[in-house]
């Protein structure tokens, strides 16, 4: 068990499982030293992650959206702890995760959080048996009596994931792309965690495949009580998926809310465009709008709110001053327009 | 002499009949695109849609005449305008390759050579195929860029390929494939490594270009949106052949094939939310062991005996065709349940 006492917070905060505050993630891609200084060029700092507050409560699955190079990947590392934030907190169950421990109350605490990541060719070791890629956590953290015991949970988790105790023999190859997320999942459960954080688990896979992955994500949430952190880049499976959905641009998280309210009646004028870039599959004959221009380079992002060149609604205010989350309708919005109200919120027909 | 058939009405820009790909490997010869037939009209667009390992890409490849040995068309004809081009020599297939065929590919990075400036590449192209000099080249590449949308085309035609991005190179990659004024564009998966915003662009682009230009375009891809979006018919691929071929409109909303209805119940729609998606059991089999029958017989929720024995060709279904025996007067039948899964 854990014996540590919770860091002094809030009691609001500790309401929450997962609770990420003012985090910050710069990457240095200068040049060396001596090439900067004979050139004289300046020092380059990436802003991947700028300043995110996230609060995700036990059991609810809550997804990060945006295009690539906005961060949410990042995002997904720090929480994970595979890096270290340049600024910010993350509160799991109420503890700091960046606090000092003992490596053993570390390790308990670690034990409870699992990644799975995008690519399941890239992510199990080839020469490894699917038993011992599962066994793995089980061993690390001691959580099996005797080798039976051992053999008896890995069994329970390739069940739970639809595989059978038997596949425990085989290696990674022998397996279908979906399948081996199926191994990735299993390993994630093994240590028996709580919350998973999900980088495009289902982006490499076919669409078939894909919807049986989301299934089983949806039941082992159920019957385990699981929380996720789901990272991706389509809009239709985290609407299927999310309770919570936070849109991201430019290491910023520029509008987060209630499923149903994000897609009902998006505020930000970045997730009106995202929504619009649904392809409509019932033929009802709505037009998607291409919206002009690219993400910009992170490393010199625009001044103010980083959405304002490709903006059709900025004005002076938005160039110069960075706009602040306000909350509104259960979720919150960056955006001085909507804060003005200079634009009017729409309801949205993308759902029926 | 012509059939008098096709003296009359539009005859097809592009037909291909019993297209046979095969591999031949150590372990026996694989077939990876068995018996499919198909048309495009001039200033159509087909999508060819399937999981990966369906043999979309292939096809479209083998159109192109640039199957990867040992990959080899074993059987089948191609004919573009009534000629064809299926057997023709190297040297021949090139100047029908970019003068009469465009090609785009999935990754616009590795299309595009890196070593040389687009305006280079594209007038390259262009004096390959047309008698002009290289100033009217020249300008012809810059109405191209213009064309495509690219902002500054006087100024960016003599940047290189890595200064532009994503968006902007599959850009120039369609300027490429239009160089010659081709009458077809085979385009795989042109949209996949972009991001959302920028397909958007990149699709609205294809569409416009192919309207203004009256160019037939086969959309090979395995996103079901972008051919909802922009294709007039769509065949679906199932293991090497065409499952379901149809008006996009019919086989999305009323799919004929019980795959087609799977592939279209498994995606993520904004019409149903936190219910279970309709999951397709099991996985495509590989080429290796494609199943007696049907080859979509192990999955199939309606299975009968006669999918485990007989292979369905083609056949009328809705307003399109699909390889079925549903749609048979002697149907599937008696049912099949406890088959285990692949």
């Amino acid at each position: 068990m854990l014996d540590i006492a919770p860091d002094g917070q809030s009691p609001q905060r500790s309401r929450q499982f997962v609770h990420i505050e003012g985090l910050k993630r710069y990457f240095d891609v200068s040049a060396p030293w001596l090439v900067r200084m004979l050139e004289r060029r300046p020092r380059q700092i990436v802003q991947a992650v700028d300043g995110i507050d996230i609060e995700i409560a036990k059991g609810e699955t809550f997804s990060l959206v945006g295009e690539s190079g906005c961060g949410k990947s990042t995002v997904a590392r720090l929480v994970v702890g595979l890096y270290p934030p340049t600024a910010g907190s993350i509160h799991f169950d109420g503890h700091d995760m960046s606090g000092r421990r003992s490596g053993a109350d570390n390790a308990a605490l670690r034990r409870r959080m699992q990644m799975i990541f995008q690519d399941p060719f890239a992510s199990l070791n080839p020469r490894w048996r699917v038993f011992d890629i599962v066994a793995e956590p089980i061993r690390a953290f001691g959580l099996a009596k005797d080798k039976a015991d051992l053999e008896e949970q890995v069994g329970e988790r390739l069940r739970q994931v639809r595989l059978a105790p038997a596949d425990g023999v085989k290696y990674p190859h022998e397996f279908s792309g979906g399948q081996r997320q199926r191994i990735s999942i299993a390993r994630a459960l093994a240590s028996q965690s709580e919350f998973l954080v999900c980088d495009e688990p289902t982006s490499a896979l076919d669409v078939s495949v894909q919807a049986q992955i989301l299934n089983l994500m949806m039941d082992l949430q159920r019957r385990l009580q699981l929380t996720y952190l789901f990272i991706s880049h389509n809009l239709a499976v985290v609407y299927h998926i999310s309770t919570r959905v936070g849109v991201m641009y430019l290491g910023r998280l520029v509008e987060q809310a209630p499923t149903d309210t994000l897609f009902k009646r998006p505020k930000h004028p970045y997730t009106r465009m995202l929504l619009d870039t649904i392809p409509d599959l019932d033929m009802s004959g709505r037009q998607r709008s291409p919206v002009a221009g690219e993400v910009p380079s992170p490393i010199n992002p625009p001044s103010g709110c980083t959405f304002h060149p490709r903006c059709p609604f900025a004005n002076e205010r938005c160039k110069a001053e960075r706009p602040k989350p306000v909350a509104i309708e259960g979720g919150s919005v960056a955006c001085h327009a909507i804060e003005e109200k200079r634009i009017p919120i729409e309801e949205r027909s993308y759902t029926r | 002499m012509p059939p008098l058939d096709k003296l009359g009405n539009n005859p097809p820009l592009l037909e291909v009949k019993n297209l046979r790909v095969e591999f031949p490997t150590r372990r026996g010869t694989l077939l990876a695109v068995d018996d499919v037939s198909f048309d495009i009209a001039p200033g159509e667009v087909l999508g060819v849609v399937g999981e990966s390992g369906a043999g979309k890409s292939l096809t479209g490849n083998a159109i192109i005449g640039l199957l990867e040995p040992p990959g080899r068309i074993a059987a089948g004809e191609i004919r573009l305008e009534g000629r064809r081009i299926d057997n023709l020599p190297y040297e021949e297939m090139r100047k029908v390759r970019g003068a009469r065929i465009g090609a785009i590919f999935q990754d616009p990075l590795t299309s595009l050579n890196p070593l040389y400036s687009v305006g280079r590449q594209l007038i390259e192209t262009i004096q390959t195929h047309m008698p002009v000099s290289a100033s009217q080249a020249r300008q012809r590449a810059l109405e191209l860029l213009k064309e495509v949308g690219i902002p500054g085309a006087e100024h960016r035609i003599d940047h290189y390929p890595h200064q532009f991005s994503g968006g902007m190179r599959q850009r120039v990659v369609i300027a490429l494939a239009l160089c010659a004024g081709p009458r077809l564009i085979v385009a795989d998966e042109p949209t996949t490594a972009l991001d959302v915003s920028i397909q958007a662009q990149i699709i609205a682009l294809l569409k416009r270009l192919c309207r203004e230009h009256g160019t037939a375009v086969m959309l090979v891809t395995h996103d079901m949106g972008v051919i909802a979006e922009t294709a007039d018919r769509v065949a679906v691929m199932y293991a090497g052949r065409i499952a379901e071929i149809g008006p996009v409109r019919e086989v999305i909303k009323n799919a004929q094939h019980p795959y087609t209805r799977g592939l279209m119940g498994s995606i993520p729609s904004l019409g149903h939310r936190g219910e279970r998606l309709t999951q397709i059991d099991g996985s495509m089999p590989r080429l290796t062991e494609i199943p007696k029958g049907c080859a979509f017989n192990p999955r199939c929720p309606q299975r009968g005996e006669r999918c485990l024995v007989e292979r369905p060709d083609l056949m009328p279904a809705g307003s399109g065709r699909a390889a079925c025996w549903l749609h048979d007067a002697r149907g599937v039948g008696a049912p099949v349940k406890d088959l285990a899964h692949a």
